[in-house]
């Protein structure tokens, strides 16, 4: 048996043969774009048969489009629309990502520090400029809470700038590790269930538990999955409320 | 005559439903903000989790600041402590700010 590496199902390989290399066009971009077809697919077929009583589908759709509004609304307050399709276009990329990761012989982009960080930088690049753009020059104050002791301020505005710059480290850590951990987590399971079937008769009945472990943990995998992609969204909005709102 | 009543109608309509989405009194608006949402993911386990990352990430930017700076002024360990440091405090900020209840959004005069 070669040699086990739980890590390989994250490396990236062009896809597509000569095309694929020409370009750098990797199984994440592949699947970010199936994605995407897939979110678009959801909502323009969901959407088109335009019923009062609305079919699975289209009640699909439906909630799909009023749970990600009502968060939305929600969190950052009346405003919140303004948001709503940034919040919705990041909620769905990444639930499509996670899932569509969870199937076999497919990839999971959001593993990838890279993609995770991107778009956690672009809520951090939006959510500074939204706070400039409604308080000018007030934003600063955000820095320095009130009522700061004047001896305590360069500390203290020294570290709330680190809190504040730490924001798109933990957004994209998290959803990468949780991720990451999850799939290397089966793929060990996995292993250990060939380990263990490889070992004469005991071994095929003692297979049985990282299998079962594994059938677990896949409907783990799915949990954590929608709730890494509703985390990242609430956080989106609860960052957005302090831009709009300042503390 | 009729021209005008329909415009006034719409002004009347377009006031109620910005009436009905409560945009009309600034003060409302920042009312209705307080954040839900917040509470509804939090199992015991999700809430360690993210201590953890937020300590560890805030400890990173401090770190990177630190080193960056050192790299730049040529003053080898000097802001890297300072900021370790620093680091280490903002992620406790980080966790005292997701720990602690949120307050209600109090009304700034500004």
């Amino acid at each position: 048996m070669a040699e086990f590496d739980p890590m390989e199902q994250f490396k990236l390989v062009p896809v597509f043969g000569h095309f694929g290399q020409q370009f750098h066009f990797s199984q994440a971009n592949l699947f970010m774009i199936v994605a995407g077809a897939l979110i678009l697919l959801l909502l323009r077929v969901g959407m088109s048969p335009k019923a009062v009583v609305p079919g699975r589908l289209q009640a699909l759709a439906e909630i799909s489009y009023q749970g990600v509004m009502s968060l939305a609304v929600g969190s950052i307050g009346p405003e919140g629309k303004r948001y709503f399709p940034l919040v919705f276009a990041l909620f769905f990329f990444i639930l499509f990502g996670n899932v569509l990761g969870l199937l076999p012989y497919s990839f999971t982009y959001t593993s990838h520090i890279a993609v995770t960080f991107a778009l956690a930088m672009l809520v951090f690049i939006l959510i500074t400029v939204v706070a400039i753009v409604i308080h000018g020059r007030h934003f600063f104050s955000y820095f320095l809470p009130d009522g700061t002791p004047w001896i305590l301020a360069p500390l203290i505005v020294l570290i709330e700038i680190v809190s504040y710059l730490s924001r798109p480290i933990s957004l994209s850590i998290r959803l990468c590790a949780n991720m990451l951990a999850g799939h290397v987590m089966v793929d060990v399971f996995a292993y250990f269930v060939i380990l263990m079937g490889g070992a004469g008769a005991i071994g095929v009945f003692a297979a049985l538990m990282p299998m079962g472990i594994n059938v677990v943990m896949i409907g783990f995998e799915l949990l954590v999955a929608f709730l890494q992609a509703y985390v990242f969204a609430t956080l989106t909005c609860v960052y957005l409320h302090d831009a709009v709102h300042l503390h | 005559m009729d021209e005008k009543r329909d415009e006034s109608s719409f002004d009347q309509r377009l006031n109620d439903a910005r009436e009905r989405q409560r945009l009309n009194d600034p003060a409302e608006v920042a009312a209705a903000a307080v954040p839900a949402g917040d509470q509804a993911t939090q199992s015991a386990w999700g809430l360690g989790a993210r201590i953890g990352v937020e300590l560890a990430s805030a400890l990173v930017v401090g770190v990177v600041i630190g080193l960056a700076l050192d790299r730049w002024l040529h003053t080898t360990p000097i802001f890297l402590v300072i900021f370790f440091l620093v680091g280490a405090a903002a992620g406790m900020l980080n966790v005292w700010r997701l720990t602690s209840p949120r307050k209600p959004p109090v009304e700034k005069k500004n």
